[in-house]
């Protein structure tokens, strides 16, 4: 049996990241209350901030591992791996975010989209960080790769303040933040905030595991071929060996 | 509990796009493991 990209660690965050998971799960149903305004559609919130913020910490994760990749002369690589898989972790995120947002705005606003700030700034976000992975795959030196990549992640990270601050910015349909506000006024029950933070936490745990995973697989490709050719080339000069013997 | 048509699909979507990644990654791993010599891997 091949060790693959688990450790104890991984491990463990899997564990606490599932029964975390679980309890946000059964506090969202079955513990909390419904809104007074919204109703029970607020039961979606408990999915669909966290799903925002983690895609947010993964786009900025992104941004300082480019970062580092690009002022470090060594190890380029291993953060270029970090960079990418917090990105590929918050596209998904992102995607999630936009989903469960449609959902909830069926319910609330009548309607699963509109060309709303929050609403444009966050899939125009969604969009960009697409472009990047998509320009990740393009074929060429690694290192050359990191350094084109990393420089994408640095400009992308700035549309970050554009979302969050969009629903303040400009007349916006989707409502201000309950938390993460400028007047430091949370607005939300006792439980319900607990709930979320459970949320934020279970997501983030989530995020790290899927991270370290996907960072090691990338090592794991590479190595994969770097094997793949040594192999090839030890295959060739036996080859040619076989054929000056002869 | 009203629309719970709505709030079941978003969490079943959430929890189901996460696990789906988590499984796909997990198996990818398996596959690249076993071509990989063990000595090569960083994190073991």
């Amino acid at each position: 049996m091949h060790d693959m990209t688990g450790t104890k660690t991984t491990r463990a965050i899997g564990i606490i990241a599932l029964l975390v998971t679980a309890w946000v799960v059964i506090s969202a149903f079955f513990i909390t209350p419904a809104d007074q305004v919204q109703g029970d559609s607020v039961r979606i919130m408990y999915a669909h901030v966290p799903t925002a913020w983690i895609a947010y910490l993964a786009f900025i994760t992104t941004a300082i591992a480019s970062g580092f990749s690009l002022a470090r002369r060594h190890r380029t690589l291993g953060f270029d791996r970090v960079a990418g898989a917090s990105a590929e972790v918050g596209v998904l995120f992102m995607a999630l975010t936009l989903i469960t947002g449609s959902l909830w705005g069926r319910l609330t606003w009548g309607t699963f989209w509109q060309w709303d700030p929050r609403l444009t700034t966050t899939l125009f976000l969604f969009v960009t960080y697409v472009g990047y992975l998509a320009v990740r795959r393009i074929d060429g030196d690694p290192r050359q790769r990191a350094r084109r990549s990393s420089v994408i992640a640095l400009l992308a990270v700035l549309e970050i303040p554009l979302v969050h601050f969009s629903v303040v910015l400009w007349r916006s349909l989707h409502q201000e933040a309950s938390v993460l506000n400028p007047d430091g006024d949370v607005r939300l029950d006792g439980l319900m905030l607990f709930t979320l933070f459970s949320g934020v936490v279970a997501f983030t745990l989530i995020f790290a595991w899927l991270v370290i995973h996907r960072q090691r697989l990338m090592a794991l490709a590479d190595l994969d071929r770097v094997v793949g050719l040594d192999a090839a080339i030890s295959a060739r000069r036996a080859e040619g060996i076989g054929s000056a013997a002869t | 509990m009203k629309d719970i048509g709505f709030i079941l699909l978003s969490w079943v979507i959430t929890v189901g796009s996460i696990a789906t990644l988590a499984a796909v990654t997990l198996r990818r791993a398996r596959e690249l493991s076993a071509r990989v010599p063990d000595d090569k891997k960083p994190w073991l």
